[in-house]
């Protein structure tokens, strides 16, 4: 058996994640595989994913970076006083994260507001663009995600020395507690501090990934149910509202949270 | 080489039968490699043109809109001001009529009294003109009265048969009259 499905996949190349997939799930009745939706596959050649290899993340990517270039741009080309739609929406995005940038950070953190803006249409397009049937969710992997977050807790922390130098430790000393409970308190601070980057990403990705495969878990029913499959269509539907909230309110808790974590390196101090 | 290719192909075949796709590094370096593309395509594209657009944009919307309000606030203002000045030209164009009338009143009183008073003094003269000619005629009546009744007086003695002395009978008219009258 194994060495069929191995000979199998030296054939088929890309199929070969599929093949696998069926094989280790084949045995069952119902045939649903909800993580194979996240699977990287080249887009025209059959090998490996290598680094420049054109891939369906590639695609979604790119189309998400049309669509904010759409938006944002064309959408805008109008200048008008009295906005298009298109427009509108894109100034409306553009004040909500301006306004988040500048009420959470104050106004030296408007410095650093067309990176969160970058970070915020990436992740809220990739995620709705991701809700398109045969899509595929760049923000449901962990590796996006966690660059996305490294990027932000990087950037913060080095940030955060530049700007005050070594007084930026004093975020982890938390000057309002008893003085014996400090120390105790800044080895907690330093470890969230560092636990700070994996609940960001994680977060993101775990919403986008557990809600798509749900997605397919129902849609799997579905197939499988015949006559009764309007039952599973109707959770699907309810599932899919659901995600759409999900895709915007997880793009803005990334962005607010970097906003959070972008203050805590230029006002350090409790 | 034949090993190596089975590994790398099979390499995610196992992760997926695992599970998690996203688990498979193999796949990691093209993603992030994709995805900072991407993020720097979007930060080009924002700083580049979306943001300064969009923001030039809401300035000029705000621009406008405080212009707007600016010129709503004057054109209220020159509103009440105009109003201001015709309720002004109403109470001076009042006050002016008020004026007139009172002048052309006054002054038909004036030319009323004057005509008034001539009329009067008119009616006085003419009055003591009557007056002075029926007392002219009565004195004239008077007069003829006392001559008839004197010639009468003298008639009727001489009718009675007496010779009749002229200056006698006048003095006895005369007194006569002067008891009656």
């Amino acid at each position: 058996m194994a060495e069929q499905v191995a000979a199998k996949i030296a054939e088929s190349g890309t199929d070969a994640a599929h093949a696998t997939a069926e094989a280790a799930h084949g045995a069952s009745g119902l045939n649903i595989h909800p993580m194979d939706q996240f699977i990287v596959q080249p887009l025209f050649s059959d090998g490996p994913v290598g680094m420049f290899t054109l891939t369906n993340a590639t695609l979604w990517m790119a189309v998400a970076v049309i669509c904010v270039v759409l938006l944002l741009v064309i959408g805008s080309r109008g200048r008008s006083v009295i906005p298009s739609r298109a427009q509108s929406v894109a100034e409306l995005s553009y004040s909500f994260i301006y306004k988040m940038t500048e009420d959470i950070t104050g106004k030296e953190g408007l410095k650093y507001f067309p990176y969160i803006m970058t970070l915020f249409m990436f992740i809220v397009m990739a995620n709705s663009l991701a809700l398109l049937p045969m899509s595929f969710a760049p923000t449901a992997h962990i590796a996006v995600t966690a660059v996305l977050a490294l990027m932000v807790f990087l950037g913060v922390t080095i940030l955060g020395f530049v700007r005050n130098g070594a007084s930026f430790l004093g975020l982890f000393w938390v000057s309002s507690a008893p003085l014996a409970l400090r120390p105790i308190l800044a080895v907690i601070e330093l470890i969230s501090y560092f636990v700070r980057p994996v609940s960001h990403s994680i977060r993101l990705a775990g919403n986008i990934m557990a809600g798509h495969a749900v997605l397919k878990v129902f849609a799997g029913f579905a197939g499988a149910l015949g006559l009764f499959a309007f039952l599973p269509i109707l959770a699907i539907t309810a599932i899919y509202a659901l995600e759409v909230l999900v895709a915007f309110i997880q793009a803005y808790v990334f962005t607010i949270l970097t906003c959070v974590y972008l203050k805590d390196a230029l006002h350090p101090h409790h | 080489m034949e090993t190596e290719t089975r590994e790398a192909v099979i390499g995610p075949g196992e992760e997926v039968a695992s599970g998690m796709p996203q688990l498979d590094p193999s796949s990691y370096p093209n993603q992030i490699f994709w995805l900072l593309i991407a993020l720097v395509a979007i930060y080009f594209v924002l700083t580049r043109i979306a943001l300064p657009r969009i923001s030039s944009v809401l300035a000029e919307r705000q621009g406008t809109i405080t212009n707007d309000i600016a010129a709503a606030e004057e054109l209220k203002q020159k509103a009440t001001e105009a109003e201001r000045a015709y309720d002004r030209a109403l109470a001076e164009a009042r006050a002016e009529a008020n004026r007139i009338s009172e002048e052309n009143k006054a002054e038909m009183q004036a030319q009323l009294d004057r005509a008034s008073e001539k009329a009067e003094a008119e009616i006085g003269a003419q009055q003591a003109e009557s007056e002075k000619r029926i007392a002219e005629i009565r004195d004239n009546a008077m007069a003829s009265v006392e001559e008839v009744a004197k010639d009468t007086a003298l008639a009727v003695v001489a009718a009675m048969g007496f010779e009749a002395d002229q200056s006698q009978v006048d003095d006895a008219v005369d007194r006569r009259l002067k008891e009656t009258a």
